[in-house]
């Protein structure tokens, strides 16, 4: 690995302005994703500008929403009543994550910021435009069974691997963040970016700016609510896919429905088109599987992952049949 | 359970002397593989920034119950500040990159990877290593337990099977096999053991000692 400088600054300003001016600064929270680039040589950075230091860990609700501090660790979070009770689905998308003992040090905005698993970000022998750009992107005609069905460029195909994300995405959470030029909030859906031209962007995030507390609005998700995640393995593995369901049911009426998927973007993907299909219908299977086939519209397989055309809308009917069954 | 002489007995001199031939010779092929000019120019062009870089960091930690000074790079992993520096080797390294759940270890007892954490990033804290859980030659309930059910077979995935179970039940995450399963798959077993290390970390459960 590397060298690099270390600091540990108690002020939110001071870790601001470090990484702010110089372009080879990094913050690190848990480490758990970039202590790992660091060792593959993936990520290099110069400086890590550690901020667990800074008050950012409270979990409280006011006003109308759940604020989540940037630094609050998964499991906390996962474990927390006023998480469990108001938003179940993101103590059950956090779950579904990594292990005890990662959850136990990823924070909240490291787990946002995650990069790519792609196995061609993750060699630093192969090509790819998002560690590399310009170098191609090897997935592209190479191993793609990971890989992105919607959103997707010619220039990357890569996934984001985030479970907390797909749940916040269907939450319609709030990022909050604090930069060299003050502080700004940005809606979920506008956190993460697709590829296009620039897959060395995951995020519309500005050099230096700190991600300081996540907002998870009040809402009627409280009951009926699926995170349902299929992988390779029972537990410990990332989403081949992942769909995020929260039904508000009056009866067997569907009065309001959110859905996201993981697995399938290069973001979370949220599927509004499908939501508002369930409005008004009755919580069935048939409900459900027209919904899917609505959420699937302009879907587009590479070669080795057609097998999520199929697995993707299994899945949505999945998840809401188990949401309208919680 | 079948014993193994060898692992049975303290370190013999023939051991620490394997041991200290292995870190020397590491070192040596490490040397050798950078090219000369490259040392060279380390060496003789030491400007600011490499110097700052290659500076050290005090460090102080608690660990297993005894307090520590440390001076250490910043990019030392706490895995390798505890095998290495303080060759505390119960710890293993299986994957190094946070995949297997073998260098698990307690920080102000909470279970964690430690080769995904840099030692820096810990000032001040607590670690507990399988080395520091038995009480002097009384084993833990947790080990006594794993010795019982043969929840092992080559052994290196048990420290951090171990410490992983005693964090599981601490937690509150043993209440059926089920959720033992789930809460322990962050450590995997090449061997194959686990349906023994369920019903380990079960008989603690159920036995209702204090761990
Ligand atoms: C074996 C393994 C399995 C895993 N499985 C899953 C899984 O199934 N599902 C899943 O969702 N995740 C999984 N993960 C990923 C894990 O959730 C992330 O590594 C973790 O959430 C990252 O959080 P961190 O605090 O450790 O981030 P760090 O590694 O510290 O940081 C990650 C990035 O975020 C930046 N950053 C961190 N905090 C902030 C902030 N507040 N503001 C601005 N920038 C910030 C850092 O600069 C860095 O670039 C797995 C990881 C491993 C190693
Ligand atoms: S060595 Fe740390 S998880 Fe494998
Ligand atoms: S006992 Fe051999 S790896 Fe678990």
């Amino acid at each position: 690995m590397n060298q690099f400088q270390y600091v540990r600054p108690t002020q939110q300003r001071t870790a601001i302005t470090a990484v702010a001016k110089d372009p080879n600064a990094t913050f690190i929270a848990g480490g758990t994703n970039l202590v790992d680039l660091m060792k593959r040589g993936v990520m290099t950075p110069q400086k890590l500008v550690d901020i667990n230091r800074l008050p950012l860990t409270k979990i409280e609700h006011q006003k109308n929403s759940l604020r989540i501090g940037a630094l609050a660790l998964n499991a906390t979070v996962a474990n927390h009543q006023l998480v469990r009770e108001r938003h179940p689905l993101l103590a059950q998308a956090l779950n579904a994550g990594a292990s005890a003992q990662l959850r136990n040090m990823a924070t909240v905005g490291g787990n946002l910021l995650q990069r790519t698993r792609c196995p061609y970000f993750y060699d630093v022998t192969l090509p790819c435009n998002k560690r590399q750009p310009g170098s191609g992107c090897g997935a592209l005609e190479g191993i793609n069974r990971m890989h992105a069905i919607f959103g997707f460029s010619d220039k990357c195909i890569a996934v984001h691997p985030s479970d907390m994300s797909v749940a916040l995405a269907a939450l319609d959470a709030t990022v909050l963040v604090s930069g060299p030029k003050g502080d700004r909030s940005i809606a979920f859906a506008d956190l993460h970016r697709l590829p296009g031209d620039a897959p060395e962007k995951d995020t519309t995030l500005e050099p230096g700016e700190l991600i300081t507390a996540v907002e998870v609005p009040d809402g009627h998700f409280t009951r009926y609510v699926s995170y349902y995640k299929v992988r390779e393995r029972a537990s410990y593995a990332f989403a081949l896919v992942s769909v995020a369901a929260a039904l508000d049911l009056d009866g067997d009426n569907i009065v309001a429905a959110r859905l996201a998927m993981g697995g399938v973007a290069h973001k979370p993907w949220r599927l509004a088109a499908a939501e508002q299909h369930l409005i008004g219908k009755p919580a069935t299977e048939a409900s459900f599987r027209q919904a899917a086939d609505v959420a699937m519209q302009g879907a587009k397989a590479f070669k080795h992952n057609e097998y999520k055309l199929k697995l993707a809308p299994n899945t949505i009917v999945q998840a809401l049949k188990t949401a309208a069954a919680a | 359970m079948a014993t193994n002489p060898e692992t049975d007995l303290p370190p013999t001199n023939h051991d620490e002397a394997r041991r200290s031939f292995l870190r020397q010779s590491s070192l040596l092929t490490a040397l050798a593989l950078v090219p000369g000019p490259v040392v060279h120019a380390a060496s003789a062009e030491l400007d600011e920034t490499v110097a700052a870089a290659f500076e050290k960091m005090p460090l102080k930690l608690e660990i297993n119950g005894k307090k520590y000074k440390f001076s250490v790079e910043p990019r030392t992993t706490l895995l390798d500040l505890l095998r290495e520096q303080l060759h505390l080797t119960g710890t293993k390294k299986g994957c190094d990159y946070g995949q297997c759940g073998a260098c698990t270890v307690h920080v102000d007892g909470q279970r964690v990877n430690s080769c995904l954490s840099f030692a820096v990033m810990h000032e001040g804290k607590k670690i507990t290593t399988i080395e520091g859980l038995a009480d002097g030659d009384k084993l833990h309930p947790m080990q006594e337990a794993f010795v019982k059910h043969d929840g092992f077979q080559c052994g290196y995935c048990t420290p951090g099977q171990i410490m992983s179970a005693v964090a599981c039940v601490r937690e509150g995450h043993a209440d059926s096999e089920a959720e033992i399963r789930e809460y322990m798959s962050g450590n995997i077993c090449r061997c194959g053991a686990y349906a023994n290390i369920v019903a380990a970390i079960q008989e603690v459960k159920q036995g209702g000692q204090k761990v």
